[in-house]
């Protein structure tokens, strides 16, 4: 039996959210933009929609953009930010070391066109204060973009001081909230959010569908040029079948959030009391303001690749922040950000759970995953030199 | 996983020869922990022929598959040909490694280079310097 354990990087889709989909295949495949009944009806689906994501965003069904997704969303919303800025002659922006690539990609290309980037230390645990954001803020800030929760670590940041904080500045504020949304609980009233980005298929829905949030008064700037779809601001025919499914998705998940918390976070604790006994490994995140499904683990003397590997051999699927994985002679850009040393952070180890994870699968891994540390270790001349004292143990 | 060949995983997942020999004749250890790949080689020679050979390594999947198939290759073999190996003949006899794996079949190369080297040195037997390139030579670890 498989152990699906990386619903970090994606999920099942759940079977309403399936059913949505392919009733909106069968019968709603009208072209929203049509005039005729066919094409109404899509075009009343795709409103209403946008209605049921808005009310459980807390926000106006005119201030959602339907996307391909989280990353098209962030890309949107921190170029329309710039471009705005720009026209003031405000171009300096901040952000975070350990943002998704999605964002650092974004704002790398924006620094190499003039802006300037500055990104705030998350510290050890991975996390930074609105007075940090607040010491940041310049004259010259057109944007604070501030991930809601980190999608490697699982930590939780303070999303409301931050928001409370680039309001009194006068300061646009975007957050990428892919791995939030559906699991906490999100209000861009009460939270001081001018724009928000999430992706279906972490809740879920179907991938290649997501939306941006943006309030009233942003000018958004086109990624995608051609027709009116989406205010004039995102062209092309709307992907009705991802998007019906996506607010199926996004409902359900939002009305378990508390239900689901409470069971996902016992699994998680459970988990992280049990790798926590394997010698020299280490929690990487913050312990307390965290992702309910997320467990992630440095340990010292392996890479994380063949750890990965050797648990999928046991049916158990997860994730690894090694360069090996990355593809990239670097580890994480986020286990570096938090001060994880390069050979400490080859060796990471990302469980993420969700609701359909049960107690009897934590106990599989729980076995599975010391065993595994200890076969790579036996094998690895990294650790035969921490133990003999040639090398210093950091965990 | 579909990432690595048959005989890849076979490697990985009963790796041949793993261990240390504790009176190795030669030892050799490339790569660095910083890049994420150690291989350590440690070979037992009489007359001329490495009569065993035992690997330890620190790295992924086909780096640990590229040690295990290197030292099945030079086992039993005389000194020159364990020089003669090279990480393509290593990567052949895997099947096939990803683009972005290749430089694991080099320092598996290296790793036995290395441990002749060291060989070459305790016994006082001269050699041309330039066939034993160090492993920060190559790329991987020069991007670091």
């Amino acid at each position: 039996m498989t152990i699906y354990a990386d619903n970090a990087a994606t999920t099942k889709m759940s079977p309403a959210a399936i059913k949505t989909m392919t009733y909106a295949m069968e019968e709603v495949y009208g072209n929203p933009s049509s005039l005729h009944t066919v094409g109404q009806k899509a075009n009343e689906a795709l409103q209403n929609a946008r209605a049921t994501c808005a009310r459980l965003l807390n926000c106006d069904p005119k201030e959602i953009y339907f996307t391909s997704g989280g990353s098209e969303a962030d890309n949107q919303a921190i170029r329309s930010a710039a471009l705005m800025g720009a026209k003031k002659g405000k171009k300096h922006i901040i952000s975070t070391a350990f943002e998704h690539h999605a964002v650092l990609h974004t704002l790398k290309k924006l620094d190499q066109e003039g802006f300037e980037v500055q990104l705030l230390d998350v510290g050890p645990l991975g996390t930074i204060t609105a007075q940090q954001v607040a010491d940041a803020i310049r004259e010259d800030t057109c944007l604070v973009t501030i991930m809601y929760a980190n999608n490697e670590i699982g930590s939780i940041l303070p999303i409301a001081q931050i928001g409370a904080v680039c309001k009194e500045k006068g300061v646009l504020f975007h957050t990428d909230a892919v791995q939030a949304a559906g699991h906490l609980h999100i209000d861009v009233q009460a939270e001081h959010i001018d724009m928000l980005s999430l992706s279906a298929h972490k809740f879920h829905g179907p991938k290649g569908v997501g939306l941006l949030y943006a309030r009233r008064g942003v000018i958004l700037t086109s990624l995608i040029e051609g027709g009116a779809q989406e205010r004039g601001k995102r062209a092309g025919t709307e992907n009705v079948p991802g998007i019906m499914s996506m607010a199926t998705a996004f409902e359900e998940a939002c009305a378990h959030i508390d239900e689901n918390t409470k069971k996902v976070s016992a699994l998680r604790d459970k988990l992280i009391a049990g790798l926590s006994k394997i010698p020299h490994s280490a929690l990487n995140g913050d312990p307390v303001n965290r992702l309910p499904g997320n467990v992630s683990f440095c340990f010292e003397g392996i890479e994380g690749e063949s750890l990965l590997l050797l648990l999928d051999e046991k049916g158990i699927c997860a994730s690894s922040g090694s360069a090996c994985t990355s593809g990239s002679l670097d580890p994480s850009h986020v286990l570096l950000a938090i001060g994880r040393a390069h050979e400490v952070a080859h060796g990471s180890l990302r469980l993420s759970l969700c609701e359909w994870n049960t107690e009897e699968e934590i106990d599989r891994i729980l076995e599975a995953v010391p065993e595994v540390v200890a076969r790579l270790r036996d094998m690895s001349p990294v650790w035969q030199e921490l133990l003999s004292g040639r090398r210093q143990f950091i965990l | 996983m579909a990432l690595y060949t048959d005989t890849v995983m076979d490697h990985f997942q009963h790796p041949r020869n793993v261990g240390s020999i504790k009176d190795a004749d030669g030892i050799g250890e490339v790569g660095n922990a910083k890049c994420g790949d150690i291989m350590k080689m440690y070979l037992k020679i009489k007359d001329n022929v490495i009569t065993d050979v035992k690997f330890e390594t620190f790295g992924c999947g086909s780096a640990i598959a590229s040690s295990s198939m290197a030292t099945e290759m030079i086992k039993g073999k005389t000194i020159d040909e364990a020089l003669a190996v090279t990480n393509k003949q290593v990567v052949d006899a895997l099947g096939g490694l990803p683009a972005h794996k290749l430089h694991c079949s080099v320092l598996a190369e290296e790793a036995i280079k290395s441990a002749i080297k060291d060989y070459y040195d305790r016994n006082g037997i001269a050699y041309d310097h330039s066939k034993f390139p160090d492993c920060t030579s190559c790329e991987s670890c020069r991007m670091v």
